[in-house]
C-alpha cells in the first residue's frame, strides 16, 4: 500500500536528480559486476586448472619400485625391488578398499610407421582399467583396449591424439594398421583431446597403448615399469597405499614401514593442495570484489544522507501529519534497496553478458570458461542485500529521529 | 455550537527551551480548557509562545512541566508511535507557509495523512476528492503547489487537515502569507467548518479575526490571559 507512494516519490526524486541517481546506481552496478566477474573467472580458472590437472587421472597413485633401506628377515638393505604384472593382480585381490589397478609396461623408443610416415613413439602396455584410471577416453566410434584383446593377446593399438594426427591427419584411423618396430598393429581407438598439465613418461597425446598381455608376449619383459591404482573413494587412498606396502612387503620381503622400498606419487595430495590454493585464490578475488561493492555501498549511504538532508522539511511535514518513525525509516530504506537492486540487476546483467562473450575469444586454454553459478549469484546477492540494508539503515534512522518542529522551521 | 466533551486540558504547563547556553522559558504555567466544537483565536506579540503552545497542543512537542490531557488521555510519556497516531487521526495542522509537498499534486498532498493512517488506495482517492471539492478545489486536484495561488495552497492544506476527520484543527497564522481577500476566504472557510461541528483554534495577528470567534486567548510572555473567560 505504502510501496506505491514510496515509488512515486522516489521516481520524482530520481528524475530531478538524474546525475546523482546515475552515479549511485553505477557504483553498485560496478561493484556487483566486479564481484560476479571475479568469482566467475576464479571459478573458470579453477575448473580449467583442475581439468588439466586431472588430465593425468583423478585421485590416482602411481607406484614405482624402489630400493630397501632397512634390513628385514635376514635380508640386507639396499635391495632393488621389481614389479611383475601379477603384482597388480595380487594388489587387486588383497588390498581392501582398492579401486582400479593397472600395471604399466613401457617401450621407450619404438619405431612407428604408417606408409611413409615414421615416428619415434612411446608404447605403453596396460590393462583396460588404465583408460578410466588415467582419463584416457576414446573418441566417438572408437574404443580402448578390452578384455578380449587381453585374452587373445591381440595386436591392437590405441593412439594418443597427436600421434593419430601425425600418422593419419584428418583421416579416420580406426581399422588402419600401424607398424611398431615392423610388426603390424590394428588401430582400435584414438584418444579424445584432453588437457594435461602433469605427467610421467611424457604426455598421453604422444603415446600409443597396447594390451599388457600382447606387450609381454612380444617384447618378453619380465618386469613392469610401474603400477597405477586408486582407492574406491579418495578418502581411502592412505589406507590403500598402506595396503600396497603390506602386500608387496610380504611378497618381496621388505619391511612394510620401509618407505623407500616403493616410490609413490599420490595425486590426491596435489589435488588437496590445489583445492586449498584455489579456494584461497577465489576468496581473495571475492574479497576484492566485495570491497568494490562496499565502496559502492558507502557512496550510496553518503548520497542517501544528502537526500535525507535535502528532504528534512518533507520529513517534518510527514511527521506532523502523523507518519510514524517506522514509516519514515522504511521509505529511505526502500529507496536505498531499490537503487541497490537496480544497480545490482544491471551489474548482474553486465557480468552475465561479459561472461557469455568470453568463450568467443578462444581463451579457454588459459582462463577456462568463466561461469556465473548459483553459488556465485547467491553470494553476490547476499552481499548486495546486506550492503543495501546497511547503507540505507543509517541515513534512514537519521531521518526517523529528526525533530519535526526543527524540520518544519526550515 | 459547543458541546460538552473536553478536548484539551492544560494544567500549569511550562516549556523551557534549553539551548545549552541559555534557557528560554517559552511557556510559564499555562492553564487551558477547550471543549468540543469551540472556535478560538490565540493572539499575542511575537515571541510570546503561541507557536510553542500550539505544537504542544498538536502533540508535536511535549511540556517540560505540568500536564496535558488530550481527550482525557495524558500526553506525557506516550510513545512516539502513539503521538504520531494522535497527530494523524485527531489533529489537523494548518501552517502559515502551507507546508505542502512541492512535487506532489493537490490530491496526493491531501491523501498523505490517509497513507499514514493505512487507508486503502481506493478510499484514499475518494475521500481526498470529496474534501477537495468541499474546500472548492474540485477542479485543481491534479495541480502541483507551484501551479496554485497562495489561497488555493492554503485550501489544499486545510483539506489535508480535514481529511482524517480530526477532533481538533490547529492553524498557525493561516492567513499570514495571504492577501486580504484570500485571507478573508480562508477565514470564511474556517467559520463554515466550525459551523459544521469542528473544533478550531487559530493563531493570528489579524486584529479583526477575534471578533468572529467564540473565544480569544491572549498570550503574553508565555502566559495566557483571559484564557478561560467567556468570549469577549
Ligand atoms: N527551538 C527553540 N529553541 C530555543 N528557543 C525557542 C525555540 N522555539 C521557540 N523558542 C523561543 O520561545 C519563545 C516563544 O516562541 P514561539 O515561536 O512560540 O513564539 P510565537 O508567539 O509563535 O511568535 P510569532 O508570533 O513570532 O510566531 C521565543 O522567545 C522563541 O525565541
Ligand atoms: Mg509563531
Amino acid at each position: 500500500m505504502a510501496a506505491g507512494v514510496f515509488l512515486t516519490q522516489m521516481m520524482r526524486d530520481m528524475k530531478s536528480q538524474k546525475l546523482r541517481t546515475f552515479l549511485t546506481v553505477f557504483g553498485i552496478l560496478w561493484g556487483t559486476a566486479s564481484v560476479i566477474l571475479l568469482l566467475a573467472f576464479g571459478k573458470g580458472i579453477h575448473a580449467q586448472q583442475q581439468k588439466a590437472f586431472r588430465g593425468m587421472g583423478e585421485y590416482i597413485v602411481i607406484m614405482w619400485p624402489g630400493r630397501t633401506s632397512m634390513a628385514y628377515q635376514g635380508l640386507a638393505r639396499n635391495r632393488q625391488i621389481r614389479f611383475r604384472e601379477e603384482d597388480a593382480t595380487l594388489m587387486k585381490r588383497q588390498i581392501p578398499n582398492i579401486g582400479l589397478v593397472s600395471p604399466e609396461y613401457t617401450l621407450w623408443d619404438a619405431k612407428g610407421r604408417v606408409g611413409k610416415t615414421e615416428k619415434l613413439m612411446r608404447v605403453t602396455g596396460c590393462w583396460p582399467e588404465y583408460s578410466p584410471l588415467r582419463n584416457i577416453i576414446p573418441q566417438m566410434g572408437s574404443r580402448f583396449i578390452n578384455a578380449e584383446d587381453m585374452e587373445q593377446r591381440r595386436r591392437v593399438i590405441f593412439l594418443g591424439t597427436s600421434l593419430a594426427e601425425e600418422f593419419f591427419g584428418e583421416e579416420n584411423a580406426i581399422g588402419r594398421i600401424v607398424l611398431v618396430n615392423g610388426v603390424p598393429f590394428k588401430v582400435v581407438g584414438v584418444m579424445r583431446q584432453k588437457e594435461q598439465d602433469s605427467s610421467y613418461n611424457g604426455r598421453d597425446t604422444h603415446k600409443a597403448f597396447i594390451p599388457s598381455a600382447t606387450f609381454k608376449a612380444m617384447y618378453g619383459y619380465e618386469y613392469v615399469n610401474n603400477i597405477v591404482f586408486k582407492a574406491d573413494k579418495p578418502a581411502h587412498t592412505e589406507r590403500v597405499k598402506k595396503g600396497a606396502y603390506d602386500v608387496l612387503g610380504a611378497k618381496y620381503k621388505f619391511d612394510p614401514d620401509d618407505e623407500e622400498a616403493l616410490a609413490m606419487w599420490d595425486t590426491t595430495e596435489n589435488e588437496q593442495f590445489f583445492s586449498t590454493f584455489f579456494m584461497a585464490f577465489r576468496i581473495f578475488l571475492g574479497v576484492i570484489g566485495a570491497f568494490t561493492l562496499i565502496v559502492g555501498g558507502i557512496s550510496i549511504s553518503n548520497i542517501m544522507n544528502v537526500v535525507v538532508e535535502e528532504r528534512t522539511k518533507e520529513i517534518g511535514i510527514k511527521m506532523a501529519l502523523g507518519a510514524k518513525p517506522r514509516f519514515v525509516m522504511s521509505q529511505f530504506i526502500f529507496e536505498t534497496l531499490t537503487l541497490t537492486a537496480i544497480g545490482g540487476l544491471l551489474g548482474f546483467a553486465f557480468a552475465v553478458m561479459v561472461v557469455s562473450v568470453v568463450p568467443s575469444f578462444n581463451v579457454e586454454d588459459y582462463i577456462g570458461t568463466p561461469e556465473v553459478s548459483t553459488s556465485v549469484a547467491i553470494v553476490t546477492l547476499s552481499i548486495l542485500g546486506f550492503i543495501g540494508l546497511l547503507s540505507g539503515w543509517f541515513p534512514a534512522r537519521r531521518a526517523a529521529r529528526c525533530d519535526p518542529i526543527e524540520a518544519l522551521r526550515l | 455550537m459547543s458541546s460538552n466533551g473536553s478536548i484539551i486540558k492544560l494544567d500549569h504547563v511550562h516549556k523551557v527551551y534549553d539551548t545549552g547556553k541559555i534557557k528560554v522559558e517559552a511557556l510559564r504555567g499555562v492553564d487551558l480548557d477547550v471543549r468540543q466544537g469551540e472556535f478560538l483565536t490565540l493572539v499575542g506579540p511575537s515571541g510570546s509562545g503561541k507557536s510553542t503552545l500550539m505544537n504542544i497542543l498538536g502533540c508535536l512537542d511535549s511540556p517540560t512541566e505540568g500536564t496535558y490531557y488530550f481527550r482525557g488521555e495524558q500526553v506525557q510519556g506516550l510513545s512516539l508511535n502513539r503521538l504520531a497516531e494522535i497527530r494523524n487521526r485527531r489533529v489537523g495542522f494548518v501552517f502559515q507557509n502551507f507546508n505542502l509537498l512541492p512535487f506532489s499534486t493537490a490530491l496526493e498532498n491531501v491523501e498523505l495523512p490517509m497513507v499514514f493512517g493505512g487507508v486503502p488506495t481506493r478510499e484514499r482517492r475518494k475521500r481526498g476528492e470529496e474534501v477537495l471539492e468541499r474546500v472548492g478545489l474540485g477542479d485543481r486536484m491534479d495541480h502541483k503547489p507551484t501551479e496554485l495561488s497562495g489561497g488555493q495552497m492554503q485550501r489544499v492544506a486545510i483539506a489535508r487537515a480535514l481529511v482524517n476527520h480530526p477532533d481538533l484543527i490547529l492553524a498557525d497564522e493561516p492567513t499570514g502569507n495571504l492577501d486580504t481577500a484570500s485571507g478573508q476566504e480562508i477565514v470564511n472557510l474556517f467559520e463554515e467548518l466550525w459551523k459544521a461541528g469542528h473544533t478550531i483554534m487559530i493563531i493570528t495577528h489579524d486584529p479583526n479575526l477575534p471578533m468572529r470567534t467564540e473565544r480569544t486567548l491572549h498570550m503574553r510572555d508565555g502566559s495566557l490571559h483571559n484564557g478561560n473567560g467567556e468570549g469577549q
